[in-house]
């Protein structure tokens, strides 16, 4: 009887770890900045190019740092999502403007509304490197220290903010930062 | 619909020449090769199965630049790749380094090569011992007597 279970187990755990494997998202590349202090920006802000925006701006409180670009089309979905964010919470969400034209991104704001407080521009991609996106949108959640606790790959929905974004925020808030 | 495709063919051509290295200048020939070979290692991450130097993906082209500029300023290979991997994670390296997460990955292989060699070799002397004959005294004598008659 043993003959037969034992090469039947392994085989039943080899099909749950390769469906496991197979389940996940490939296009979910970990990051390596979780928990790590967020890197710096030092780029001109998009409203007023003559003054420039460092990661000492966004300390003090809880932050999210959006990457978009008014060419990226999954941006659009997530407008919404960031609309309401501002809306309906404090979180300061600073833009970072990836690869895009001044007048573009202004015509963006313009038409579909602005959540956020401030935006920096990474015209030449530079930044993005720096903070290692690699496709637009992506999302990071920095606590009071500037620490980066959270990253979004791709939109963010209303699911992740609420499953993922205020819990943390309000973890922060525990811990007294 | 063949000149569509020829079309299509060109132009794939083309988007080729996009991604080639010869853009970028470099002093020597040593330089230009070294250059070809660190993008050749390194994983793009937007079209994952390619590798910084096959990819047309934008993000390749201004991660080329930012490794040729680091060769300019005279970085090693390794201070390139730590640079990519602090940012991207080890997800960039298509050989993933050796440590305890990865051992499995790494030696896993050759663990269940050995594992199964052994199983094999434990069965095969089972089954040896099994097939070996244990006759009494009296099936001797029976079986001495069949053969010399199957003589005759």
């Amino acid at each position: 009887m043993l003959r037969y279970t034992i090469p039947l187990i392994i085989f039943i755990g080899l099909v749950l770890f390769f469906a496991d494997g197979l389940q996940r998202d490939p296009r979910q590349v970990p990051s390596p900045f979780i928990d790590k202090p967020a890197p710096e920006l030092g780029v001109p802000r998009l409203k007023t190019p003559d003054q420039e925006i460092y990661r000492s701006d966004l300390l003090g409180k809880p932050a999210l740092v959006n990457v978009w670009a008014s060419w990226c089309v999954a941006c659009r979905a997530e407008h919404e999502v960031l609309l309401r964010l501002a809306r309906e919470t404090q979180l300061p969400i600073i833009g970072l403007n990836y690869k895009d034209k001044r007048e573009a991104a202004l015509q963006w704001l313009a038409n579909l509304g602005d959540p956020y407080t401030t935006i920096a521009v990474d015209a030449d991609g530079r930044v993005g490197i720096e903070w290692g996106v690699y496709g637009v949108p992506e999302s990071f959640l920095l606590d009071p220290q500037g620490v980066i606790r959270y990253k979004q790959i791709g939109p963010l929905t209303w699911k992740v903010v609420e499953e993922e974004l205020l819990p943390l925020i309000q973890s922060f808030e525990t811990q007294g930062g | 619909m063949i000149r569509m495709l020829l079309l299509v063919i060109a132009l794939m051509g083309t988007q080729a020449f996009a991604a080639d290295p010869a853009i970028f200048e470099f002093d020597d020939p040593t330089q230009a090769a070294r250059f070809q070979q660190l993008a050749e290692e390194l994983r793009c991450l937007v079209c994952q199965n390619q590798s910084l130097a096959d990819s047309h993906a934008d993000l390749a082209g201004d991660l080329r630049r930012e490794i040729h500029q680091k060769m300019q300023q005279g970085a090693t290979n390794e201070e390139i790749v730590d640079f990519l991997v602090q940012r991207y994670g080890d997800f960039v390296l298509y050989r993933p380094p050796v440590r305890p997460t990865t051992y499995l990955l790494w030696f896993g292989p050759a663990l269940l090569l050995v594992l199964g060699f052994g199983v094999f070799i434990v069965s095969m002397r089972r089954r040896n011992q099994s097939l070996t004959p244990t006759l009494s005294e009296a099936e001797h004598r029976r079986m001495a007597k069949l053969l010399e008659e199957e003589d005759l």
